[in-house]
């Protein structure tokens, strides 16, 4: 199993004085899979990535990237991973393509292969038209795609990318996770650590939710949801006899609780939309006149509450 | 070492392009040089400072003209210019006027008195606007008066437990007193070892600049953290010793391409006598590793670039002072001047001194040896506390 992983972290630990930063994370991430690592800040996100990337010694643990252990006196083994910090890392008075041309030549590439690399990336983050101006005069989001750029150009392996989109307009900001999903389709190995929920919902295949250094709970969205048993809401707005309505929906087999309250009707359900279609028959044939329904998952802003007692963003 | 070379080549272009490099490594210690031989040069130099004397000699005796016979002596060696005058009123009216700077005056009655053991006075009229050549004008007189007291000491021993007539006595004495000293310092010896005022400056401008110029490199590191790259540069697959040594490589270019500078314009813009290429080569690149390492360890032990830049600007100057760039403070003595020799400045002057007289590399090696030392020395605390940084 573990040939097959891009990344294998094990039992990570890490402590700055008397902050334990990290206690004990593990984190796997197989090929073309893009794995979220969400928490709030301070949760211990970057410091977890510092040693997957090996830029920090860890206490205890263990990391393996594409088959290789990684650790801060590593050198060629460190090839396999683009790291785009979650600060800005580039130099402002270079070029964009004098960046990618610095930040390559680290990496071994050299000559047409390298122009020719440089020329893609820039089509990628849609910079090629402002190759030559140097990055001090670009704008954050410029500067936000340029950070990405720079961590793609020698195609690694594994793409770490810590909090890409923090103090990024929402424009860029979609631009960016546009570029991070045509990565995973195109088969990159991805690590992406965020504190906004909606992108690790919308990004990532799976997610470990951390808090205080250690990973609570760790799957696919629905996995966590059904981890914490957090249901699914129909909320239903009608006219008519409501409280029949709401007897009749909490007939129907699977449904946990049905309530009324100023003209509408919540139900909640485990598989609300598997249940959907008998719970509005039974709601109608209860006499009530249906104007507008909406099911509403939970999503893992309901699951990091649920599991730390706290909101992301608190 | 490619790693390291492409980390100094992209901080080169960087230091380059934003000019800082041409201000503080090349046309600041050029232009504070020019202004200093502009305030200094009539002062400090072979022969560019002559001082001018009159002396009125009213005594007539043997020790008065023997003070004469010495002042003409000096004035032969080109030290002073000197010229008789007939009386104090028209030696004070011709200081009055800026012909002299000082006036040497032998009272009446001098050789007389000093023949009879009895205290004698040698005046000095100075011009208010040259205390430098009055100074040396008491100078002179206090060495000859030092001399005159010596001869009378000799006398009195000379004639303890005798009897002499008063005659005998005086006539001894005024022998004695003109006998001049047989030690001399040797001048052609000393030439050798001092530079012109000109190469002097320049040479202690562009020390202490240097300073200045290399801590771009070392600083680069914290730049790289305050800025975001240094994760990138970590995260790249080059040891960590590389990226050190790349801003070591680049304190080191800067270093010696502002010296170079220096060094062939102030040869043919200012006149600046260096001596052996060869020579001043090694010692400029002795200085450079010093500095190089000495603003290492400043910037080892600093957690911000402008933390850095204020705590070397601190050192460069102290160095700078201890050193002699400004003032040739080894010449004060004692333990002042032994401190000098802990900063890579004296050493680099003293170098470039003993150059003056001729030679080559190998009048220099003792500076050589000890700014290579200094260099080791702090070069290596250096290197381990960056290193060791990296984890914070």
């Amino acid at each position: 199993m573990s040939g097959e992983l891009v990344l294998e972290a094990t039992g990570l630990r890490k402590r700055f004085g008397d902050n334990q930063a990290v206690n004990g994370v593990d984190i796997s991430v197989g090929p073309g899979e893009t794995f979220g690592l969400l928490g709030p800040n301070g949760a211990g996100k970057t410091t977890s990535i510092s040693m997957i990337a090996g830029l920090l010694a860890a206490d205890s643990g263990s990391v393996m990237v594409a088959g290789r252990p990684i650790n801060t006196r590593s050198t060629d083994a460190k090839a396999a991973i683009g790291l785009v910090p979650q600060d800005l890392a580039i130099y402002p008075d270079l070029s964009a393509r004098e960046n990618l041309t610095f930040f390559g030549r680290l990496y071994g590439m050299k000559g047409p292969s390298l122009a020719k690399r440089i020329a893609e990336v820039l089509e990628v983050i849609g910079l090629a038209d402002r190759a030559n101006d140097r990055t001090k005069e670009f704008s954050g989001g410029m500067k936000r795609r340029l950070n990405i750029g720079i961590g793609l150009l020698h195609q690694p392996t594994l793409l770490i990318l810590d909090e890409p989109t923090v103090g990024v307009d929402p424009q860029s900001r979609n631009a960016i996770l546009e570029s991070v999903e045509q990565l995973s389709r195109a088969g990159m190995a991805v690590l992406y650590t965020t504190h906004y929920m909606e992108e690790a919902e919308r990004l990532c295949d799976r997610v470990a939710i951390i808090d205080q250094g250690v990973v609570k709970a760790e799957g696919t969205r629905r996995q966590l949801v059904e981890l914490v048993g957090e249901a699914d809401r129909i909320h239903i707005t009608a006219t008519g006899d409501l409280q029949a309505a709401r007897a009749a929906a909490a007939s129907v087999s699977g449904v946990l609780e049905a309530t009324v309250a100023d003209h509408s009707i919540e139900v909640m359900a485990g598989m609300a939309s598997s249940l959907l279609p008998e719970v509005l028959a039974r709601v109608a044939a209860g006499g009530a006149a249906i104007t507008s329904v909406a099911v509403i998952e939970p999503n893992l802003e309901a699951v990091f509450l649920h599991l730390t007692g706290k909101a992301l963003r608190d | 070492m490619e790693p390291a070379l492409r980390i100094a080549g992209k901080d080169l272009r960087l230091r380059i392009r934003d000019r800082s490099f041409f201000i503080i490594g090349v046309l600041a210690p050029l232009g504070l040089a020019f202004i200093f031989k502009l305030i200094l040069g009539g002062t400090v130099g072979e022969g560019a400072f002559t001082p001018s004397y009159a002396v009125v000699d009213l005594d007539g005796g043997q020790v008065g003209s023997s003070l004469v016979e010495v002042l003409e002596q000096v004035e032969r060696s080109g030290s002073i210019t000197l010229e008789a005058v007939g009386s104090r009123q028209e030696g004070e009216r011709l200081i009055e006027e800026g012909e002299f700077d000082s006036l040497f005056v032998v009272p009446e009655g001098f050789s007389a008195a000093i023949q009879s053991g009895r205290p004698a006075t040698l005046e000095i009229v100075g011009d208010i606007d040259a205390p430098t050549s009055t100074q040396i004008a008491s100078a002179i007189a206090a060495r000859f008066g030092q001399g005159v007291a010596t001869a009378q000491l000799g006398v009195l021993t000379a004639l303890a437990g005798r009897t002499t007539s008063p005659e005998d006595t005086a006539a001894i004495a005024g022998q004695a007193a003109t006998i001049r000293s047989l030690t001399t310092v040797a001048p052609i010896e000393a030439a050798s070892r001092q530079l012109d005022t000109t190469t002097y400056f320049i040479a202690g401008m562009a020390m202490f600049f240097l300073f200045f110029t290399v801590q771009f490199g070392v600083t680069g590191l914290l730049e790289e953290r305050q800025q975001g790259t240094l994760p990138r540069l970590l995260a790249a697959p080059i040891s960590r010793g590389s990226v050190v040594l790349g801003k070591a490589v680049t304190s080191l270019a800067l270093g010696v391409i502002s010296m170079a500078v220096l060094v062939v314009a102030a040869r043919f813009l200012m006149g600046a006598k260096w001596g052996d290429p060869l020579a001043v080569g090694l010692l400029v690149l002795a200085a450079v590793l010093a500095g190089t390492g000495v603003m290492g360890v400043v910037a080892a032990v600093s957690k911000t670039p402008e933390q850095a830049g204020n705590t070397q600007s601190i050192i460069a100057v102290t160095l700078g002072m201890l050193g002699g760039s400004f003032f040739p403070v080894a010449q004060g003595g004692g333990a002042l001047a032994a401190l000098t020799y802990l900063t890579p400045h004296a050493w680099f002057m003293r170098g470039l001194g003993d150059l003056a007289g001729g030679g080559g590399v190998s009048r220099v090696w003792l500076p050589l040896v000890a700014m290579l030392t200094l260099a080791v020395v702090t070069g290596g605390i250096g290197w381990a506390l960056l290193r060791r940084g990296f984890a914070r």
